[in-house]
């Protein structure tokens, strides 16, 4: 999908205005039948969080055991008013999944809102400091990146107790490390380019040094890993769900959903197996994406020789 | 080499010094670890008692050191539940998780790095597209969810293979694995596999246009034999470190897949000791885990140092 | 003289996602036996392209040789390299002609030692035992100057210095001592003492084992010392090929001119501004309709917008691809 010669148009069509860049990059991902796929497939699940209740047939609350474990409307005994079936409560499978993309977005959102923004801070201090505050830091996120992730998260999500925040909270801050070996990463090889030393030679501020020279150049990276790590967050999400360590049960989530399919699994298979494809779907979606936005934002990660 | 393996030894017990801190101050994360361990309905008198008998009245520092002290001799200390040392517990659930894990382990090696070479070899065939379909489908199904579509399928339909459970049979003395350890290691290695097909696939691509190759068929090595010695040769060594990666993941990350299958490993045993508020036992299982996987990574490093003749010291 | 090599009209195309780039579009030239023969031009403008096509070494896809012969006068009567099976080339290739690549640091494994590098080639050609293969392997070592020899075969490429790693390289080319050794800008990446040494090495190898040698350059100084003929490629096309002499004294082609009045010239006068070329090459992603230097060239006429021109005879063994070349009564 990637070919060599695709990087080359970028690096000779240098991006002058914003206008061109977006239109550019829009004709590189017109090209990329996966990365589209993957586009619309995230803009499926957003738009599902957004607009919930008007897509949603139900309410995702709603029990009603007259209507409990209806299978699906294309197989026997099922109707086309509870498209995907009902569960054990008689709730209806298809809100609530579409309700799920709420909980499950809302995680990977503000989980990697808060592990880039930590972790690009703490990585320009760890780049850009060097010694032994550099030290330090590295030595902490090795720390952290030796640990074995899931024993840890499950560690921790016993200990604070299910709730959203919390759950936001526990990938928020085990993430940091990641965004911060990149970060300081960037730093020092940018450091090591010496275009921060003639920027500081023509007497920039280091201030100035790092808003308009070192971040803008941060962006690819921190965009693709975004990508990867909020997929990465929504899928361990429904993880600790199917636990019982995420959400409280009352609210519809996708991990929710699994943990309470599965004692119905051989009767009632629909109930654990709808929940499972939308997980699917989303981190397709977003790996998709993800591995585009790396193609096109990272220059680095092209396959293009030295 | 000597003085490489000698400083990776002491950067892991720092490691692993730090895994006890954190696993240490875990437990006084919302402030009192008594608290959580004992139901909601016990009465003051039963809290104190518990936390008189578990010493958490005595100052932090103190507790500090002597969870120190006894981790390092392996004691820390009894399960509330079984009412046994924890890691006895622990050491009598590793092999059905080593079972596990290493069963895994061989299925994506033997899956998923041959089709990285056959798909790395040929882009754009169908066996890369297999590839990439295999690379993308481990990093996005759920293992919890492939296992309980598993279970439908193959156990409950067709009945080919037990529901749940480890079977072993014993022959000469030596426990063996049986029919049961299938299904639950293959949902457990689709992710493991995933990655060796990304990783094998994408090693070979790249290393294929190095200017070493090109040396190869310029000098008039056979093709096969160029794959052979140059190209899988030079992928190898950072397989190496993935392979390492991998088999930790494994050997920690079986939580969801011992729940479902009822396997008698540490996966389910933390899972349990969750569901049992026995913290002392989460905590055993942690740090184990973080030894077993920081140890693995010792052994990694040194392995790579060993395969790469690039490495100085 | 004898002719080692004959290629004629060679068309070699990139199909890649941007369109078609033309890389070769129709290079003949040939190579007689025992001689030097230097190749010039800018980078992209096809000598590597050029040579790997005849060795089947380009990636394909996206390189693909469109058009054109290549015969190899071996023993055995001419043989046609760019029809030849995988089989066949792999005889060619280290056999019968040894190619000896830019940078070696790259170009070498570097988890294989330098001495089993040597002696895969020895055991494929030769059918040599692992053991006789080493040991040859060690004296080849020794005869390119390597010091220590024994030992410095069972170390790795990284553990050499810039210029014993181009001499290890150099041994690897001529190990099965082929008739024509290509190198490929070999000294671009070394100091200039060193280069100095490489070239000496490669021509006495040259003389000793009476090879041919295809001397890929950019540095036109190098090739004044070293080549007997050489040729100048511009934009995938060969543009003037001409004895040593007659290329310095008596170029032809615009491009020439403009490539020798942009080399430091020894003697001149201290403020001497050097020149440069003005413009760019073509972007080879257009099929050529017309002269590919007619952007660049302060002679071009009408034809030169029309017509590709071909490689005419100036005088014996000096041939120009041009409309109006200059020679001795002036421009034409």
């Amino acid at each position: 999908m990637t070919h060599p010669a695709s990087g080359l148009r970028v690096d000779q069509e240098k991006q002058t205005d914003v206008w061109s860049f977006l239109t550019y990059t829009w004709r590189l991902l017109a090209r990329d039948k996966a990365g589209m796929a993957g586009l619309v497939m995230f803009l499926i699940v957003v738009i599902s969080a957004v607009f919930a209740p008007l897509l949603s047939p139900h309410d995702p609350l709603k029990q009603n055991l007259r209507f409990a474990k209806h299978p699906p409307a294309w197989s026997e005994g099922g109707s086309i008013h509870h498209p995907l079936g009902t569960d054990n409560l008689g709730r209806d499978i298809l809100s609530r999944i579409i309700y799920g993309t709420r909980v499950s977005l809302t995680v990977g959102f503000f989980g990697v809102l808060i592990a880039s923004s930590l972790g690009i801070a703490i990585g320009l201090v760890a780049g850009y400091a060097g010694g032994t505050t550099d030290n330090v830091i590295m030595g902490g996120v090795n720390l952290v990146l030796a640990l074995p992730y899931l024993v840890f998260v499950v560690f921790i999500a016993a200990i604070l107790g299910s709730s959203l925040i919390n759950v936001i909270l526990i990938f928020g801050f085990t993430d940091i490390p990641i965004f911060v070996r990149i970060t300081r990463g960037e730093v020092i090889k940018m450091r090591s380019s010496g275009f921060v030393e003639s920027a500081r030679a023509i007497g920039a501020t280091d201030a100035r040094i790092i808003f308009s020279h070192i971040l803008p150049n941060l962006i690819g990276p921190i965009v693709t890993l975004a990508t990867f790590e909020m997929s990465a967050m929504i899928f361990y999400e429904a993880g600790l769900g199917f636990l019982g360590l995420s959400v409280p049960p009352s609210i519809p989530s996708w991990g929710n959903m699994l943990a309470s399919g599965r004692q119905y699994l051989v009767s009632y298979p629909w109930i654990a197996t709808f929940p499972g494809l939308a997980i699917i779907f989303t981190g397709l979606g977003m790996n998709l994406l993800g591995d585009w936005l790396r193609d096109v934002l990272d220059p680095r990660m092209r396959r293009v020789k030295k | 080499m000597q003085r490489y393996i000698l400083s990776r030894l002491i950067q892991s017990v720092f490691i692993l010094f730090g895994v006890l801190l954190i696993v240490f101050f875990m437990l006084q994360l919302t402030g009192d670890p008594v608290s959580l361990m004992i139901s909601r309905h016990a009465t003051p008198e039963d809290v104190e008692a518990l936390r008189e008998e578990l010493g958490f009245n005595r100052p932090v520092a103190v507790q500090f050191g002597s969870f120190i002290a006894g981790a390092v001799t392996g004691d820390f200390g009894k399960s509330l539940r079984h009412k046994q040392p924890a890691m006895d517990l622990i050491l009598s659930r590793l092999p059905a998780t080593i079972e596990l894990a290493a069963t895994a382990l061989l299925l994506s090696l033997v899956l998923g790095i041959p089709l990285g070479l056959v798909a790395g070899s040929n882009p754009g065939s169908f066996w890369d597209l297999l590839s990439r379909g295999t690379g993308l489908l481990g990093q996005t199904i759920p293992n919890f969810w492939l296992a309980l579509i598993l279970v439908l399928v193959f156990s409950v339909h067709l009945g080919w293979f037990p529901t749940f459970g480890r079977d072993t049979w014993t022959v000469l003395g030596l426990t063996l694995p049986t029919r049961s350890v299938l299904l639950p290691a293959f949902s457990l290695s689709l992710f493991t596999m995933g990655q060796l097909v990304r990783f094998t696939r994408s090693a070979v691509m790249e290393i294929r246009s190095e200017d070493y190759v090109r040396t190869a068929y310029s000098k008039g090595i056979a093709h096969r034999k160029v794959y052979i010695r140059h190209i899988l040769r030079n992928a190898a060594i950072p397989l190496i470190s993935i392979v390492g990666v991998q088999f930790g993941y494994l050997l920690s990350g079986s939580i969801y897949i011992e729940t479902i299958f009822s396997w008698p490993g540490l996966g389910n045993l933390l899972a349990e000791s969750i569901g049992n508020r026995d913290f002392a036992l989460v905590q055993a299982i942690a740090f184990f885990s973080s030894f077993v996987v920081v140890f693995l990574n010792l052994l990694t490093d040194i392995a790579y140092a060993l395969a790469d003749p690039r490495i100085r010291y | 003289m004898d002719k080692i090599l004959e290629v004629t009209d060679l068309i070699t195309r990139f199909h890649t996602f941007d369109g078609v780039v033309h890389a070769l579009s129709g290079v003949s030239f040939h190579l007689y036996r025992g001689e030097t023969l230097g190749v010039v031009g800018e980078s992209g403008s096809g000598k590597s392209v050029t040579m790997m096509s005849l060795l089947h070494l380009l990636a394909a896809p996206p390189a693909r040789i469109e058009g054109g012969r290549a015969l190899y006068f071996g023993d055995n009567g001419p043989l046609d390299l760019l029809g030849l099976d995988t089989a066949g080339i792999s005889r060619i290739r280290g056999g019968r002609m040894g190619f000896i690549f830019q940078d070696a640091l790259s170009a070498l494994n570097p988890v294989m030692t330098v001495g089993r590098q040597i002696s895969e080639t020895l055991v494929e050609h030769l059918g040599m035992t692992t053991a006789r293969a080493w040991n040859r392997s060690v004296q080849l070592l020794d005869y390119v100057g390597i010091p220590e020899p024994g030992k410095r075969a069972a170390a790795y490429p990284h553990q050499f210095s810039g210029g014993m790693r181009q001499r290890a390289m150099i041994a690897l080319a001529i190990a099965c001592q082929p008739r024509v050794i290509i190198a490929d800008e070999p000294t671009t990446a070394l100091d200039v003492t060193v280069q100095a040494q490489i070239i000496d090495l490669v021509l006495r190898l040259k003389s000793e084992m009476n090879m041919s040698v295809i001397w890929i350059t950019h540095d036109l100084g190098v090739v004044a010392g070293i080549a007997d003929r050489v040729m100048v490629m511009y934009a995938g096309t060969v543009v003037e090929t001409a004895p040593v002499d007659d290329l310095f004294y008596r170029p032809a082609h615009p491009y020439t001119i403009k490539l020798l009045g942009a080399l430091p010239k020894i003697g001149q006068a201290g403020n001497y501004r050097l020149e440069s070329i003005d413009g760019t090459p073509p972007d080879l992603l257009e099929k050529p309709s017309h002269c590919q230097f007619v952007w660049r060239c302060d002679h071009a006429g009408d034809r030169c917008w029309q017509d590709i021109p071909q490689n005419r005879e100036i005088s014996p063994g000096h041939q120009a691809a041009c409309f109006f070349p200059f020679t001795d009564k002036g421009v034409r």
